[in-house]
């Protein structure tokens, strides 16, 4: 499956030395006219994001790397950093020489641990090289290097403010944003951080040009896009796909044919449901950094739900309430709908909880969790309301508005 | 704790912190070593990290008890943590549980009693196209079927023969 991705046909080196033959300015102008938004989710323009830094004041800058890949479904960045690691290393590279930053630093969650090895050598190949260090690739006065920091078992620290309080010796805590990590980031100074795919794309718009990035996608979602597919299809895997592909065409390419549903973008994503299959995957329509996980006939979506929501009760920061009570409230009310004892109007009100999280919570985490819930109770209903539980129901209390 | 003991653990911190530098941002990459290497990160030693860095010892606690992999309790020295979120559960993940359960005789967060195993979950760890997958330690195992589970701890157990062996080496 891995071979069909572009990175293995990109001649390792080519891009960063492409880059370092041109100005600041010019590699920040061409990553801008590719188009291209950040892989890990949110999908903010990456011009924008090294501009920012690039302009911002500070005698040391840092740049990045985001390989926390917590989100439930997601595990292409596993894949590149084990396959393609020395891509992603030369997009750190450039976006050094591109932001004015010394300093590289990839936070590498928990459980990937094993592959810590693996990137130390590649590392150390690349100093030996002198692709890192003083006078980097060859290129005088530029000096850039790379060290790995660990995370330590926190979804939470993926959010780029929460990585860099962890990577600072802190709890994983979201910060208030403004200020942004782009002038205001680690140690307080200006720090792109960058997804690990987003990096290993940018060495590959250098190596072939923006236009060549650009060819594929839409207006709004330029160029490729990796997807992890898990779930309930014939060949999960990591694929790669122009963004804008229509659900039902990704479902033809890996098997899942005749699924109920879809979920796009992890736990944090939305519930799909076959009806709008012909929905495409972009920032414009469905968003997602990357995840796929595929809902066969005999999924009890309620199930799907309450897995989604004990992950969130559990990963919370607990910092703000919206989050840490919303997400403990849905739990709860996922318990009542599986035990047949949820009333319509009770339903309601949880749904407009889960928006008031969506607009009251101080970061993506609450922002999105009720994501899920929503978009299975509007679509699912007929599924998951007046369910009948194992056993007898008469000994048990009903809502009084039961339906 | 014997004095010697508490010694050796406050040697140990004292060369990590010489090594990785008496810094905040050296805080947590400390406790994942002494976490790693005595299974659990002690009262005694959050005092000993907090004086080296000059931070009050409740910071440490906050940032112990903030990470999943970070604890204060003892833990076995296999930690096993079986995915239990939505692509590994779909493919089988509670079959998987109830045979790690009945071969280590401890429910998920506690430990066998000879102190070898600790039996916890893990929230999704990057494996969910080859579910059910767990980590062992640092070591991760996928398309786990409860029947492998007898391996895959059979395999721990060996490593404890070497280990004893080594230490007995190592005495002579
Ligand atoms: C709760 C939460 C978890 C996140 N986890 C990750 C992650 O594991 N990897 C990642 O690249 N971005 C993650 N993000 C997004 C980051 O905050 C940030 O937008 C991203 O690293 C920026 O890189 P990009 O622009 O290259 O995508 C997460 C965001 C939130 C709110
Ligand atoms: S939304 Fe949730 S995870 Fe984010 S800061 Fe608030 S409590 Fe923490
Ligand atoms: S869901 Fe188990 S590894 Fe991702």
């Amino acid at each position: 499956m891995t071979a069909k991705i572009t990175f293995a046909t990109i001649e390792a080196g080519a891009g960063l030395k492409a880059a370092l033959g041109k100005g600041r300015a010019d590699i920040i102008g061409e990553l801008s006219a590719s188009g291209i938004k950040g892989r890990g989710g949110a999908g903010f323009p990456v011009g924008v994001k090294w501009n920012l830094c690039a302009a911002a004041r500070g005698e040391s800058k840092y740049v990045v790397c985001n390989a926390d890949e917590g989100e439930p479904g997601t595990f292409k960045d596993r894949v590149i950093l084990m396959e393609h690691a020395d891509l992603v290393f030369e997009g750190m590279t450039i976006g050094g020489y591109a932001t004015g930053a010394r300093e590289g630093i990839v936070y590498l969650r928990g459980e990937y641990a094993y592959m810590r090895a693996h990137l130390e050598a590649v590392l150390a190949k690349r100093r030996e090289k002198k692709l890192l260090g003083k006078n980097a690739a060859g290129k005088q006065g530029f000096e850039f290097d790379i060290r790995i920091q660990m995370g330590s078992g926190a979804y939470v620290c993926g959010e780029e403010t929460a990585l860099i309080e962890s990577l600072e010796g802190h709890r994983g805590e979201p910060r208030n944003r403004p200020p942004f990590p782009v002038d205001t980031g680690y140690m307080g100074r200006p720090t792109v951080v960058n997804n690990v795919e987003t990096l290993a794309w940018v060495a590959c718009i250098m190596a072939k040009g923006a236009g060549w990035f650009k060819s594929v996608g839409t207006e709004k979602s330029t160029g490729l896009k990796l997807f992890s597919v898990s779930g309930d299809c014939k060949n999960p895997g990591v694929y790669e796909f122009p963004m804008g592909i229509t659900i039902s065409k990704l479902m033809q390419e890996v098997g899942g044919e005749g699924a109920k549903a879809v979920q796009v973008g992890g736990a944090s994503g939305h519930c799909v449901p076959a009806a709008d299959f012909g929905r495409t995957i972009a920032f414009e329509d469905i968003s997602t950094g990357g995840s796929i996980i595929v809902f066969g006939k005999g999924r009890d979506m309620l199930a799907v739900a309450r897995n989604f929501l004990d992950f969130f009760v559990e990963e919370s920061c607990g910092q703000c309430t919206p989050c840490r009570e919303g997400n403990h409230k849905l739990l709860e009310g996922v318990t009542m709908l599986a035990e047949g004892r949820c009333s319509m109007a009770y339903l309601k009100e949880l749904m407009s909880l889960g928006e008031t999280m969506q607009l009251a919570s101080k970061c993506g985490l609450g922002q999105s969790s009720s994501n899920a819930f929503l978009s299975i109770v509007k679509n699912f209903k007929d599924e998951i309301m007046g369910r009948a539980t194992q056993g007898s129901l008469t000994h048990r209390r009903q809502g009084a508005d039961h339906g | 704790m014997l004095v010697t003991e508490r010694e050796r653990l406050r040697d140990d911190i004292q060369a990590m912190a010489d090594r990785m530098g008496r810094k905040r941002d050296a805080l947590i990459p400390i406790l994942q070593e002494v976490q790693t290497k005595h299974q659990q990160i002690s009262d005694y030693a959050m005092q000993v990290v907090a004086d080296l860095l000059d931070i009050h010892p409740v910071e440490v606690y906050s940032v112990v008890s903030f990470y999943s992999f970070l604890d204060n309790k003892p833990k076995g020295r296999f930690v096993v943590r079986l995915c239990r979120t939505i692509s590994c559960d779909m493919a089988g993940k509670e079959a998987v549980a109830r045979q790690l359960m009945n071969d280590l005789g401890v429910c998920f967060g506690e430990s066998t009693k000879d102190g070898k195993f600790t039996l916890d979950w893990a929230n999704c760890i990057g494996m969910c196209d080859q579910g059910p997958a767990l980590l062992v330690n640092e070591q991760v195992h996928t398309k786990v079927t409860p029947e492998g589970v007898h391996e895959i701890l059979e395999a721990c157990r060996k490593t404890f023969g070497v280990y004893a062996q080594e230490k007995k080496e190592e005495r002579a």
